[in-house]
């Protein structure tokens, strides 16, 4: 009696189990209180652990008798996935996480925007990445100098950081 | 009363230096900016801003905060009548109407009600907050901590279970959010929780990393799984001359918006999608029967004044719970109140007593912005309709900088940028499958709040756990609450019952 788009509601249910019980082996690791409570640390983890558990049954048998989805206007009415986009957007979260720790914030955020834009569907390429460095850079400067957050100097910034004629920290 | 126009004129005498009407003047143009831009909104923008809690003095960073919170309703109105998108949920219903006057070449009358409409509720908005708030306070000073934790459980079901399209996803989004507040060390016994044996999860997951994460990352990623190249056609906005039937027409739907609104903010409900969607149908029903044709065809102003002036309302309304009971009731309102902690300020009754120059100046900071941001909006809309133009790709792309650098500021840590994308990931099948994001920011903030409140109340009732049903006040918030969990799915049953 599935109706066809229920399979994903079906996955989502079985995801918020499968959450479920991480959280309740989470729990049971928790190491008992030395310090005398009322209520020791597990209580309300379990409590937590039990309600997501009970939803997830929900959300399954709610799926089970046909799923929520088809009834949502904006699933039946949206366009079909767009893998091209969803994989360059994804690239660029990979290139930005690979690239931040050697290179620094400046030259990964680049990258990450050159590809977020391509994902979108940018072709001017090189203007995309001037556009990049000049923001990212501008933006780094607002964090360290005007918010006063401590984000290291990577390799572009030391190099703008030492036209300035400033020490690099 | 005496307390509140006491409280006024001292804050109006901190607020009218020249640094906070700085603060008051950046919040506001920020605020409109974002709200204008689709896609991002004032929860992800004070989120980002939040680093500047370590720099700037606390009164100096609430201004700037409120005012993007106000600017943000300002600006989410003109998105939903130039380019039939809404920004935020409270701009849905704005977009009805405005949209449609748009269409007729009508999008600068559109624009001005919006604007002199949230002018006209924001300042009833805070003309309540002032002379509710100190009431409530006392109402507040009152309770004991067991009933904090029930009134923090009619909260988790009012901003769950009430609104939105299913109580089983709304709470599962709640829970999804009281998990995620649970990692880290338990403050009471020191016992790490939940941390799946990483280390750097024992400080617990950061609230602008989840905030960053669910509104921008999950947000463009599912921009992206859905992308089409049409592009979006931005409306001309043309001159916004309200004609005298323009404001005869506005007026009552001001007013009523106003009235309608504010009440549903301070109610632990948190929602704007309610009161937007009940003004819209007042007015529709209210409305002379000469326009009333023009409801869904060529759009009417009277369904662009109304719920514009209850969003605004209700959004003012929110910040009454915030302020007295330290109880955030919209994503916007957890994230400043995640501000207040970074300060070692706990919102709630004895903020008004404690730091009474600071909730006075942020009120009449409130009076500032609202004006500030009428003006900001009338003359310069030509120029906010200038961002809509700014091309999807870039600005998508600019989002993702910026969330970034908001998460590795926290600790230049990868392993936090890793968190950020897979619970990225997470809001875009979240936004796939409709479930609510805000309920995960409000439950990961309040959860701990909860929890804290819960072992306290059992440590003064010697381990009783009826202490929540035997108090009286606890127990009528409780049976509120089953009420409030019960009560539209018994009624939507009897009602399909009936012949």
């Amino acid at each position: 009696m599935t109706r066809p788009g229920a399979g994903p509601d079906l996955a989502v249910g079985g995801f918020v189990l499968l959450l479920a019980l991480l959280a309740f082996w989470q729990t049971s690791v928790i190491p008992a209180s030395p310090i005398y409570a009322q209520v020791g640390p597990k209580a309300v983890p379990y409590v937590v652990s039990a309600g997501l558990f009970a939803l997830g049954v929900g959300l399954v048998a709610s799926a089970l008798r046909g799923g929520w989805s088809h009834a949502l206007e904006e699933v039946r009415e949206a366009p079909p996935t767009n893998w091209r986009a969803l994989g360059l957007l994804l690239a660029g979260l990979a290139a930005n996480l690979v690239l931040i720790g050697p290179l620094g914030f400046s030259i990964a955020a680049s990258a990450q925007f050159v590809l977020v834009a391509a994902a979108f569907g940018s072709r001017h390429l090189l203007r995309d990445l001037a556009l990049a460095l000049v923001l990212t850079l501008l933006v780094w400067f607002l964090f360290v100098e005007v918010l006063g957050v401590n984000i290291g100097a990577g390799v572009l910034e030391g190099l703008v950081l030492r036209a300035l004629g400033q020490e690099v920290y | 009363m005496m307390d509140s126009i006491a409280g006024l004129q001292l804050g109006f005498s901190h607020a009218l230096t020249l640094g906070n009407l700085g603060w008051a003047l950046l919040g506001c143009f920020l605020g409109t900016a974002i709200g204008v831009l689709p896609g991002i909104g004032p929860a992800l923008t004070i989120a980002l801003l939040l680093p500047i809690t370590f720099k700037v003095e606390a009164t100096g960073a609430f201004i700037l905060f409120c005012g993007v919170f106000y600017g943000a309703m300002y600006g989410g109105s003109t998105t939903s009548i130039l380019l039939n998108t809404p920004g935020e949920s409270g701009s849905i219903i704005t977009a009805l109407e405005g949209a449609k006057m748009a269409r007729n070449g009508r999008a600068g009358p559109a624009l001005a009600t919006a604007a002199i409409g949230s002018f006209v509720a924001g300042t009833i908005g805070t003309l309540g907050i002032s002379f509710l708030g100190p009431v409530v306070v006392d109402l507040a000073l009152k309770l004991g901590p067991a009933e904090y934790f029930s009134l923090m459980l009619l909260c988790f079901v009012t901003v769950s279970a009430v609104l939105g399209g299913s109580a089983l996803r709304g709470l599962t989004s709640l829970f999804f959010g009281l998990l995620l507040g649970l990692v880290g060390i338990d403050l009471q016994t020191g016992q790490p929780r939940m941390t799946l044996g990483v280390p750097e999860l024992l400080d617990g997951v950061n609230v602008v990393l989840v905030a960053v994460a669910l509104f921008a990352v999950g947000e463009t990623l599912y921009m992206a799984w859905r992308h089409t190249n049409a592009a979006p056609q931005v409306r001309q906005v043309g001159s916004i001359m309200m004609s005298r039937q323009d404001w005869r027409r506005s007026i009552g739907p001001w007013l009523r918006g106003s009235l309608l609104g504010f009440p549903f903010g301070v109610m632990p409900a948190g929602g704007t999608e309610m009161p937007t969607m009940l003004s819209y149908y007042a007015e529709r029903k209210l409305v002379k029967p000469e326009h009333a044709k023009e409801f869904g065809t060529t759009g009417a102003i009277e369904g662009v004044a109304g719920p514009e002036a209850a969003n605004n309302a209700a959004a003012a309304g929110i910040l009454v719970p915030m302020l007295t009971l330290g109880l955030p009731t919209s994503a916007t309102a957890a994230i400043m109140l995640s501000a207040f902690q970074s300060y070692g300020i706990n919102p709630g009754p004895m903020l008004f007593e404690q730091q009474g120059a600071l909730v006075w100046t942020l009120i009449a900071s409130l009076y500032v912005a609202n004006i500030m941001l009428v003006v900001l909006n009338l003359p310069l809309v030509g120029l906010w309709a200038r961002i809509l133009k700014i091309p999807q790709p870039q600005l998508y792309a600019g989002i993702l900088v910026f969330a970034t650098i908001g998460t590795y500021g926290i600790s230049n840590s990868v392993t936090d940028l890793v968190l950020l994308y897979v619970i990225g990931i997470i809001g875009m099948f979240m936004r796939r499958f409709d479930f609510p994001t805000a309920p995960v920011v409000i439950g990961m903030i309040l959860g701990p709040m909860a929890e804290q409140a819960m072992r306290q109340a059992l440590t003064i009732s010697e381990g009783d756990w009826t202490t929540f049903l035997t108090r009286p006040v606890s127990l009528a918030i409780l049976l509120l609450a089953v009420v409030a969990l019960v009560g539209p799915r018994l009624y939507g049953r009897l009602v399909s019952r009936a012949p």
